[in-house]
């Protein structure tokens, strides 16, 4: 599904971010990306999302290399990829809902689709009694909720979660990680990075190191070790 | 889906409008102040080119005629000025008519009245007053009259041609400074709409400047550049029109407060008739001007954030 090859990505500043990266995810896997802070772990992700191009290499998203996709399939490339940060980033000034909306709205939903399935996607992640809160009225792991439910609602093949636990309690960290898994049960491919030993060496799915730019470990059952 | 599409962004950005209240006072206030200082400018063009017009309507040719001139020969006279081409209007007061006017004009001076009664006959001359199209022109006319006057040798019936060339100068420098105001108007007018539109542009680019995080998650959920902007762009047309609401209102006390004192200043009209005379054409402008005033700085500002 998503396939790094000989990815290199270099910074102005002579930097090296990633070298020679070679990694195959397959669909409906649930992968979690571990390494040092400046590992590389954000600059793989931004890759993925397009937001950033590789110096060398290709980052191909069902066989299409995606950094040659033009403006507007870029914009139809994310609408496959939901995604997920530590910190939220949801918009203000939008209520539960609305955020999630707003997700179907920019994907070009009719309205009866998203009065469908936004309450729905709110009801999944047990948000649906808070759908008309603002996210200031909600807390951490309200928000990452509704963050995961915008991410979901327009079912994407792949969602990728940016250290969603990093500012939540351990409780609040269970919960989210539990949601992802049911995301992934059922059928979406999850990518996930995170700092946090517990989640790792509880999921016992596949783990990849980075370390100093490149894979320092891929394996497939694996434990937090760097 | 186009109709959706319309009905979403302006719903959107309506929302956004009432729910980021003190970014869109803001906004409005920069957008007003600009509206109004650029119409106010636009008004003293109009007031200075009033008092121009003015000015130029008061200076004309009174042409005396003797005693003994009869009206026809008179008349006759007056039609044959009538076809200089420069000449815009001729109007004739015979004896009677100007007696009367004299009356009327010292009504409330009972010793001049007095004197006048005293003399029996009427001692005022018949005239015509000649008006020319345009003001330059007086010196040739007043050669045209005289060249007419000659022309006439022993059946002379002119008195006497008032007109000094003293008007004609200070008519001529009084042109150059109204002209030379007019230009200096349109440059400030310029300068104004410059600096206020540049002001309005950074109040505007500040109010997005707030939603640049906004807008990357927007690009990260898949929303395109025109869906991203389009609820921007609406706003910033919320804000032009309600600032040129605002600025109608506005300037109806202005207006009234100036219009009494054009008036008094003898510009030849009262600012806030013509303001009410204009008003639905001037509300026009002004919506105009300000929705593409905020529509032009919110299509620009956000184009800086879409770089995601």
């Amino acid at each position: 599904m998503l396939k790094f090859t000989d990815v290199t990505k270099l910074y102005h500043t002579g930097d090296t971010a990633l070298k020679d990266i070679n990694i195959h995810i397959k669909a409906k896997e649930f992968v979690s990306i571990i390494g040092h802070s400046g590992a590389g772990k954000t600059t793989l992700l931004k890759l993925i999302l397009a937001e950033e191009g590789p110096t060398s290499g290709t980052v191909t998203f069902e066989d299409v290399d995606i950094h040659k996709l033009k403006r507007s399939n870029i914009n139809k490339y994310r609408r496959r990829v939901g995604t997920v940060f530590q910190d939220f980033r949801l918009l203000p000034d939008k209520t539960a809902y609305e955020n999630v909306a707003f997700a179907m709205e920019a994907a070009g939903m009719d309205d009866e689709a998203i009065l469908n399935d936004v309450p729905h996607a709110l009801d999944l992640v047990g948000l649906k009694h808070k759908m008309h809160s603002f996210p200031d009225e909600l807390s951490g792991g309200e928000k990452q909720r509704v963050a995961i439910a915008r991410a979901i609602v327009n079912q994407p093949d792949m969602i990728i979660a940016d250290e969603p636990t990093g500012n939540l309690d351990p409780v609040n960290t269970y919960e989210i990680i539990q949601l992802l898994k049911k995301v992934n049960d059922l059928g979406t491919t999850i990518l996930l990075t995170t700092h946090n030993v517990g989640v790792i060496d509880n999921l016992g799915r596949r783990v990849i190191t980075i370390k100093d730019g490149q894979v320092a470990l891929d394996s497939h059952e694996g434990k937090y070790i760097l | 889906m186009i109709f959706t599409k319309i009905k979403r962004t302006v719903k959107s950005g309506a929302i956004s409008f009432w729910r980021n209240g003190s970014v869109s006072l803001a906004s409005v206030l920069i957008l007003t102040v600009t509206l109004t200082v650029i119409t106010m400018v636009l008004f003293s063009g109009v007031v200075l080119s009033s008092t121009l017009e003015t000015i130029k309507n008061k200076v004309d040719i009174d042409i005396y005629f003797v005693k003994g001139a009869t009206e026809d020969s008179i008349l006759s006279f007056a039609n044959e000025v009538k076809k200089n081409p420069d000449i815009l209007d001729v109007k004739y007061t015979s004896r009677d008519q100007a007696y009367q006017n004299f009356k009327e004009r010292h009504k409330d001076e009972e010793a001049t009245i007095q004197a006048l009664t005293e003399i029996g006959d009427n001692p005022l001359p018949a005239s015509i007053n000649v008006k020319a199209k345009d003001p330059n022109k007086y010196d040739s006319i007043v050669t045209f009259l005289k060249d007419k006057e000659t022309a006439l040798g022993n059946n002379n019936i002119i008195d006497k041609i008032n007109y000094t060339e003293k008007n004609q100068q200070a008519i001529g420098s009084l042109n150059r400074i109204i002209n030379a105001s007019n230009k200096l108007g349109i440059l400030i007018a310029i300068f104004f709409a410059i600096v206020s539109i540049l002001i309005t542009f950074n109040t505007i680019r500040l109010a997005i400047y707030i939603f640049r995080e906004e807008v990357s998650v927007m690009r990260l959920v898949g929303a395109s550049e025109t869906y991203i902007r389009a609820p921007f762009v609406t706003v910033g047309i919320l804000y032009g029109l309600v600032s040129a609401i605002v600025t109608t209102i506005i300037l109806l006390p202005i207006t009234h407060y100036a219009g009494n004192w054009t008036e008094k200043l003898g510009t030849g009209m009262n600012l806030f008739d013509y303001y009410r005379a204009n008003m639905l054409m001037i509300t026009a402008a002004l919506v105009v001007g300000g929705t593409m005033l905020g529509a032009i700085s919110s299509f620009l500002a956000i184009k800086k954030y879409l770089k995601v």
